[in-house]
């Protein structure tokens, strides 16, 4: 198969796999048939979907590597705005369902709840980079692009304090999290250790 | 002749939709969910969505009808569908999601039950299977139930007052406190079995209150919810409900109720002692480290958009009844 039909039938998939989800989650809790508390369902699923698809784009880069196969980077960009918009969705659950627009009780939480704060500052840090994926953006910010993005280890990072942090007592799934967080920071090692020296500098 | 002009609303056998097309819709539904979440999800989550999806095909607990007298004060209430009760529950001894207990409890086996009490009293007993619902009368009580998770069900729970049974054992004056103990039996209880489904925490699960708070008059012996007795995700074959403490104080599949001295330790407090207090007082005004207690959202009926937040209440609504029992204390502290 040709490298570009590769890619556009990997895109496809990415597409169907992050969108066909999604439209069945809301459709299910619109209908209430999402179990009894249909709130708590679509803020867990749209927030363990945000940082799966968040691994999966930091999986890319090392698995080209590895497979010597160049042209899967040209799905990052469509998984990485995927992620955000998981993310987005996760936030507006939590706002327009958790909290249902009480924006005193918003607000609180979000800076009293250390939990919230470290995901807020996660989602902020997400718009910065779902922004500039644009080409034109892009471009136009030249190397400071690259120093932007990779804050995207700084924001995996985050996502699992903040799901780790949110649990009441079940810590082995966000400890094998970690694990795989771990692991996906190790194939950058050279990368992050230069990145730190220089800003301790 | 007659000609006969159905009404707009009047429905033919033709429009209704058979039953195996419905399920077949359904089992669809469930399938494409299964898939997505699969396809998405990390392998836990799609061992949840597995356990729904089969979950079908399992024999489910025989409930049975129970006789009681009605609740005639509380009938204004409105009550959370049976359906939710049944479905949306924390008993980590099932697994620690919410549609865990519900899946994978169905074949738990509550005969022969043994429910024995013991401790600084003058007459200990025990009680088999049948005692439970033969010893004293059962009398319907609609309570509201506020989860420390910060959501809450109305449930008419079907039960017998703590104190009745209390009062049977004869506690003497070293009867300070009361500890409960639920079942511990990992082959049946597979959160017991295995730390990662059973969220970790320590089993056997224990509660306990103070002999005054056993004796209140709201403190109930609960054997069954919506007038049958209780499936075993909600606490089969008896479990305790306390209605002004957050849900967790109401320990469910109850084995062992002591009479003691000191007070006894409770699961949720070794676990995180900043997190849960003994006391766990319903209180709007002192908040979980991690999110607020001041408002909570009342499961009924409805989808996504039903606007289902409301205030917390000082004690759930039932410090007419029970406050007395803290005067003096300072509640920030003995949360």
């Amino acid at each position: 198969m040709l490298t570009r039909s590769k890619v556009i039938v990997l895109k496809i998939l990415i597409h169907a796999g992050a969108l066909i989800p999604l439209l069945n989650l809301y459709t299910l809790a619109f209908a209430d048939e999402l179990g009894a508390d249909p709130v708590e369902a679509v803020i867990h699923f749209t927030g363990i979907g945000a940082l799966n698809l968040l691994l999966l784009s930091l999986t890319v880069t090392p698995l080209a590597k590895l497979t010597k196969q160049g042209y899967l980077l040209q799905t990052r960009r469509v998984i990485g705005l995927y992620a955000f918009t998981y993310a987005l969705f996760h936030l507006i659950n939590f706002l327009a369902f958790e909290v249902q627009f009480d924006m005193g009780l918003f607000i609180s939480e979000v800076i009293q709840r250390p939990y919230i704060t470290v995901g807020m500052v996660a989602f902020l840090l997400l718009i910065a980079l779902a922004v500039t994926s644009i080409n034109k953006i892009k471009r136009q910010m030249g190397k400071s692009w690259q120093h932007l993005h990779n804050f995207s280890y700084l924001i995996v990072l985050l996502v699992t304090v903040h799901f780790y942090w949110s649990v009441k007592s079940e810590l082995t799934t966000p400890l094998f999290y970690f694990f795989m967080v771990i692991v996906l920071l190790l194939f950058r090692y050279k990368k992050l250790k230069a990145l730190i020296l220089s800003t301790l500098k | 002749m007659l000609i006969k002009i159905p009404n707009k609303s009047h429905l033919n056998d033709s429009d209704v939709t058979q039953e195996s097309v419905y399920q077949e819709r359904r089992s669809l539904l469930k399938q494409l969910g299964f898939l997505g979440a699969g396809a998405l999800i990390s392998s836990a989550l799609a061992n949840k969505a597995k356990a729904g999806f089969f979950s079908d095909d399992d024999v489910s607990f025989k409930t049975q009808a129970l006789e009681y007298q009605t609740d005639t004060l509380n009938q204004a209430l409105i009550k959370t569908p049976e359906q939710k009760i049944i479905s949306h529950n924390n008993f980590y001894e099932f697994g620690a999601k919410k549609d865990q207990p519900a899946a994978l409890s169905q074949g738990f086996q509550v005969k022969p039950w043994q429910l024995t009490i013991s401790g600084a009293c003058d007459n200990p007993m025990t009680l088999d299977y049948d005692d439970l619902t033969k010893l004293f009368p059962l009398e319907e009580r609609i309570y509201r139930l506020r989860c420390v998770e910060a959501w809450s069900m109305v449930i008419p729970w079907i039960g017998f007052p703590l104190a009745s049974l209390l009062k049977r054992v004869m506690p003497n004056s070293k009867a300070n406190y009361v500890a409960f103990e639920t079942l511990h039996d990992p082959e049946q209880m597979p959160g017991q079995a295995n730390s990662r489904l059973g969220g970790g925490i320590q089993y056997p699960y224990v509660e306990g209150l103070r002999i005054d708070e056993a004796m209140n008059p709201l403190t109930l012996m609960s054997v069954g919810l919506y007038g049958k007795t209780l499936p075993p995700q909600n606490g089969a074959p008896i479990r305790l409900v306390v209605p002004w403490k957050y849900g967790f104080k109401s320990i469910k599949s109850i084995v062992s109720i002591k009479l003691l001295e000191q007070q006894p330790p409770t699961t949720w407090n070794k676990l995180a002692p900043n997190e849960y207090g003994f006391y766990a007082n319903v209180n709007p005004k002192h908040d979980h480290p991690r999110w607020s207690q001041a408002s909570e959202r009342r499961i009924t009926s409805g989808g996504l958009f039903s606007r289902n937040r409301i205030e917390t209440l000082p004690f759930n609504g039932y410090g007419e009844q029970v406050a007395d029992l803290y005067k003096g204390m300072n509640l920030s502290r003995h949360y």
